[in-house]
């Protein structure tokens, strides 16, 4: 690790402010950044940790019915007052371990946009809105690939907020070693349709898969899942191919289906 | 009803009281004052050229101390290896120089470079960042297949090519070829057994620390051998003579073989000492341990098996290049020869088998042992190859073993060793009613109507452990004695501390070896202590591994115990105004024989430290015995085991329902210790089986180079306690050791593998995808679909 200051600001002005400066860099549950600190391969002058502003903490309802998460709310708190969208809950309380989870933040993990990330899927599939210090943005604008988001440098997100679908699920086929999602599929029945969106499976990040959406729509049963997506522009490294990922993207399309409640 | 005390007891782990409220003391506890700290430099590329090294700026940077380079070492001796191999033509192997830093080349991802000791440890990385390299890339060799071809890159420019030796072993060529020729049926299998990293929970450390005033050296380090290291760093590597150099390896998280080896960190701390005059210290990064820890297994093979008409095992014959990565880590040489060949016939009474092995060098990380070393990569092949031929032959995988099983002991196998004693029927026996084989086609109905596929694989070993006769080793070529060392020393008032060759790095020696002495002399286990794991302690042992503590050092504790008897006999003879002969030792007290007269153990040894009424002129005073034990003949242990694994067909995912291993230990001493130790070579088997991978890719880089991506196994890879059954009640005691036992640290780790990939290969048939014969390990989910799918 290289030195660096720490800012602990307890509003989100106070935090805007501290990153006005140059090189500084938001702290969240610090689980991913953390380890990229250590090994040195990012060097900011200043952190400025979310972890004291109450504003952006908390799991709550607001009038539309939307699902209304603070962007520095933990993993193992979603997991636990998140029962209003029992998908979202389930898909909180099964990253990484416990310690991740009662460090790890929503806030984080959407800013992060690790192509194998749980949270992104269920971002999408929802349709939610990121909601940031300075504006809202919809899911669908929101993932730019691997790693890119529309976020500018300095924007906190201080809230994810979720349209609460009918029925829902997430399944994760684990990537062995990181337990990260090899594949990972978030199926989201609306009134109006069914959103699909997959994580972990292409070399653009989280994205959703629009074929599967338009056949559960009309007929919302695994048996609707179509064959599985081409193989290319699928990751293909030591966990399996793209083909293999592919084929995955529909089992665990059928899977959530299934279980979606 | 089980013993409460002494030999078969289960007496709590002692030592695990202080490993569980934070209290124990790891090497990165130990900090002497005024230490340094050191970050080595280590080679991104796999292969280059050094051209420069320019630490001029490096040097100007806060807090640095000194930096070093290759060039600082040009008088110190290399890395030796500890095992000299003899090949097929009688040329002895290649061996070549393993500098401490890096000279002239790098050759492995993680090399070590330069080396920079600073007041912090940020301060050398930071000024390591200011080194300036000219390396110029040369071309990795990587595949062993590659790197043996004419006109391959060589890994060491001053040796002829990358082959370290070629060795052959066992049967003649003439007597093999002609068993295969009259074979009525042949199985062929071509597998790979793939790299691991063995990831100790504690990281490896360094600490030296130099004296001026008595010019003597101590290094801290995470060893499972101090006294090896002591003498292989101070003879071979620095010149120092043992008086002075203490060796300490304090409590060590783990070793599985990794932390048996002299490394280039031990010997650079030791040296950087006296050289910057402060004590050095350096702590793995986990990222480091990927790439500088020896790594374990890597053999590719093809093994053939030969049977006659009635399914009678004629002859094995194999063919394997194993890996020995960049430079010859210290046993390296003797795990895919002597540890592997020696165990080719198996449970078996085959009469002709033959290895072949072809040591290779590589761009990777040196290969040396992993536990098990070398005998689960034989047991791996052969019993995968034999549960092939019952699938190819169409007949029961139990019943083509059981009908090959050597039965007549003591038997010597055409690959050199004798097996002493064992009944392999019996452990069969009970593996087969421990899993209830007869209830399977039931559950495998149970998990078919869930959609899933269920294989039942079944596997037997037989690993020789005790290592090992110092006489025999020494034929083959071993460049030390493998006996070990106790002294017993009985203190005044009657407590004990037993200072061991062995060292205990998680294995609970603490608890199970007083049991030992507790049980000989009819006292208190609460009164015996063990001290190990330091050479100014200790008796020159060779320490732990290959399953030898209890059946080596153990013995020599027997041993030293028996003389410790005999004294005291003589003590309370004279206490006593009779004969030693007509003294007994019973519950801690010395009686004569026939007599109410009698006097306590502690009366004896009080006696012996305070010669007031004693026998001065026949016998020292005190009571103090050292016994070294030097093994008549490796032991073998050998067991059943089985799993049941569930396959999702869409998937590929395997899990594994039940496991069951029956093992035949010969005696066991303290069996919740064998059982833990069994469970823990399971899982680290399991692992192997299913999950672990180190890999590289084509340039020699590391793919697998954190716990993203090497997986290891974690509690919910392993089936539940209920279902996970490990049974040691077969026992056919050792014949040639005091105690009757055999070691049991590493069964787990030879015989899970293949017992897994056979219960995986049997549910993929199960599913009709009878055109998959073999996955390599580790097999994951994608390698089981690729399998299924025909890609
Ligand atoms: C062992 C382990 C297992 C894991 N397993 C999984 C898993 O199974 N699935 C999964 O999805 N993830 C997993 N993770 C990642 C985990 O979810 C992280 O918590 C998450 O990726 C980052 O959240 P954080 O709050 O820790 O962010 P930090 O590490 O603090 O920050 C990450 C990045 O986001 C920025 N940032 C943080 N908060 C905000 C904010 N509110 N607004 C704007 N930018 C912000 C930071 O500047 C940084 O660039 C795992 C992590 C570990 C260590």
């Amino acid at each position: 690790m290289y030195s660096f200051d720490i800012q602990r600001p307890t509003s989100v002005a106070d935090a805007v402010a501290a990153l006005g400066t140059d090189e500084a860099l938001p702290l969240g549950g610090g689980q991913t950044l953390i380890p990229t600190l250590k090994q040195r391969l990012s060097a900011p002058s200043v952190l400025v940790s979310l972890s004291g502003i109450a504003e952006i903490k908390g799991v709550c309802t607001n009038d539309d019915g939307a699902l209304c998460i603070g962007g520095g709310t933990t993993h193992a708190t979603v997991a636990k007052e998140a029962s209003a969208y029992p998908g979202l809950a389930a898909l909180a309380g099964n990253i990484g371990d416990p310690a991740v989870r009662n460090r790890g933040t929503i806030g984080g993990s959407v800013a992060n946009n690790d192509p194998s990330a749980c949270y992104p899927a269920a971002v999408l599939a929802s349709g939610a809105t990121v909601v940031t210090n300075t504006r809202s943005i919809a899911a669908d604008d929101y993932f730019q690939g691997m790693f890119a988001t529309a976020l500018n440098e300095g924007e906190i997100i201080t809230e994810v907020r979720f349209p609460v679908p009918e029925k829902s699920a997430y399944m994760k086929f684990e990537q062995p070693a990181s337990r990260f999602a090899l594949v990972g599929v978030f199926v989201a029945k609306f009134a109006d349709g069914v959103r699909v969106a997959v994580t972990g499976a292409s070399e653009e990040g989280v994205f959703r898969w629009t074929e599967a959406e338009a056949a559960l729509s009309s007929n919302f049963s695994a048996d609707a899942v179509p064959a599985a997506p081409s193989g290319d522009g699928m990751i293909s490294d030591l966990h399996g191919s793209g083909a293999y990922r592919a084929h995955l993207v529909a089992v665990m399309t059928k899977r959530a289906v299934a279980a979606a409640s | 009803m089980p013993k409460d005390h002494g030999i078969g007891a289960s007496p709590k782990r002692r030592e695990d009281v202080r490993f569980l409220t934070g209290a124990g003391n790891y090497t990165d506890d130990i900090n002497v004052h005024g230490q340094a700290y050191v970050h080595f430099l280590r080679s991104d590329l796999a292969h280059g050229k050094i051209n420069s090294i320019d630490t001029s700026t490096a040097e100007g940077m806060p807090g640095v101390v000194r930096i070093f380079t290759g060039a600082d070492f040009e008088g110190v001796g290399g890395l030796p290896c500890g095992w000299q191999v003899t090949d097929k033509h009688g040329e002895v192997m290649k061996e070549p120089a393993h500098p401490v830093l890096a000279q002239g080349k790098v050759r492995h991802v993680g090399d070590p470079i330069a080396a920079v000791v600073a007041d912090s440890l940020e301060q050398a990385r930071t000024a390591a960042e200011a080194i300036v390299l000219d390396i110029e890339e040369l071309p990795a060799v990587v595949d062993m297949g590659k790197a043996l071809e004419s006109g391959a890159t060589k890994v060491h420019d001053d040796l002829s090519d990358n082959l370290c030796y070629d060795w052959q072993f066992g049967t003649d060529t003439e007597t093999t070829d002609a068993a295969f020729k009259s074979a009525a049926h042949v199985t062929t299998l071509e597998l790979v057994n793939n790299r691991l990293v063995a990831n100790p929970m504690e990281p490896r450390v360094a600490v030296g620390d130099y004296s001026r005033a008595g010019d003597d050296y101590t290094l801290y380090t995470t060893s499972q051998n101090p006294h090896v290291i002591r003498l292989l760093m101070g003879a071979f590597v620095l010149g120092i003579p043992e008086h002075k150099l203490r060796v300490v390896a304090p409590d060590v998280g783990g070793g599985f073989g990794t932390k048996i080896f002299h490394y280039a960190e031990e010997a650079f701390c030791t040296f950087a000492a006296k050289a910057c005059n402060r004590p050095v210290k350096w702590t793995s990064t986990r990222s480091e341990a990927f790439m500088s820890d020896a790594h374990g297994r890597d053999h590719v093979t093809k093994i053939e098996l030969a049977l006659d008409k009635d399914n009678n095992f004629l002859a094995v014959r194999t063919d394997t290049k194993a890996n020995m990565g960049a430079y010859l880590s210290t046993f390296s040489s003797s795990v895919p020869t002597w540890l592997h060949g020696t165990l080719m016939a198996g449970n078996y009474k085959t009469p002709a088998v033959q290895v072949n092995v072809k040591a290779v060098f590589t761009n990777t990380v040196p290969v040396d042992a992993y536990r098990g070393a070398g005998r689960p990569e034989a047991t791996f092949q052969l019993e995968r190859v034999i549960d092939m031929a019952a699938r190819e032959l169409g007949v029961d995988p139990i019943a083509l073993r059981r009908q090959n099983f050597i039965t007549q002991f003591p038997y010597a196998t055409p690959v050199a060793v004798e097996y002493d004693t064992g009944d392999y029927e019996a452990t069969m026996a009970k593996m087969e009613e421990l899993m209830d084989i007869g209830g399977f086609a039931a559950r495998r109905k149970a998990s078919e109507a869930k959609g899933m596929l269920r294989g039942l694989g079944v596997n037997c070993f037989i690993e020789a452990c005790g290592i090992a006769p110092s006489n025999l080793v020494g034929q083959l070529g071993a460049r030390a004695g493998l006996y070990d060392a106790a002294t017993v020393r009985v203190n005044a008032t009657g407590s004990i501390s037993v200072m061991v060759g062995a060292h205990s790095h998680g294995q609970g020696h603490e608890t199970v070896f007083p049991q030992v002495v507790a049980e000989m002399l009819g006292i208190d286990e609460s009164m015996i202590d063990i001290v190990h794991g330091d050479t100014s302690k200790i008796p020159f042992g060779m320490g732990t591994y290959g399953s030898r503590s209890l059946a080596v050092c153990g013995s020599a504790m027997v041993r030293a115990t028996e003389k410790i008897i005999n004294k005291a006999k003589k003590i309370a003879g004279h206490l006593l105004e009779a004969s030693d002969s007509d003294i007994e030792l019973k519950d801690g007290m010395f009686s004569v024989a026939g007599t109410d007269k009698s006097v306590a153990w502690g009366d004896v040894t009080l006696a012996a430290y305070v010669p007031h009424n004693y026998p001065l002129e026949d016998i020292e005073p005190g009571l103090e015995e050292t016994a070294f034990y030097d093994p008549a003949n490796f032991t073998y242990p050998a067991g059943a085991y089985a799993c049941e694994v569930e396959l999702d067909p869409e998937t590929g995912k395997v899990t594994i329902e039940k496991f069951v291993s029956a093992d035949d230990f010969g005696n066991v001493v303290n069996p919740m210790i064998v059982e833990g130790q069994v469970h823990g070579g399971i899982a680290q088997g399991i692992g192997q089986a299913l999950l672990e991978n180190c890999a590289y890719d084509e340039n020699g880089q590391l793919l697998s180079a954190s716990y993203m991506d090497y997986a290891m196994p974690r509690a919910d890879d392993i089936p539940h306690m209920a279902s996970y059954v490990v049974d040691h009640s077969c026992q056919t005691p050792c014949t040639h050791n005091p105690l009757g036992v055999k070691g049991c640290g590493e069964a787990g780790a030879i015989g899970s593998p293949p017992t897994v990939v056979n219960a995986v290969i049997d549910a993929l048939h199960s599913g009709g995808h009878t055109h998959v014969s073999h996955i390599d390990m580790p097999v994951s989910p994608s390698r089981v679909w690729a399998a299924m799918n025909g890609q």
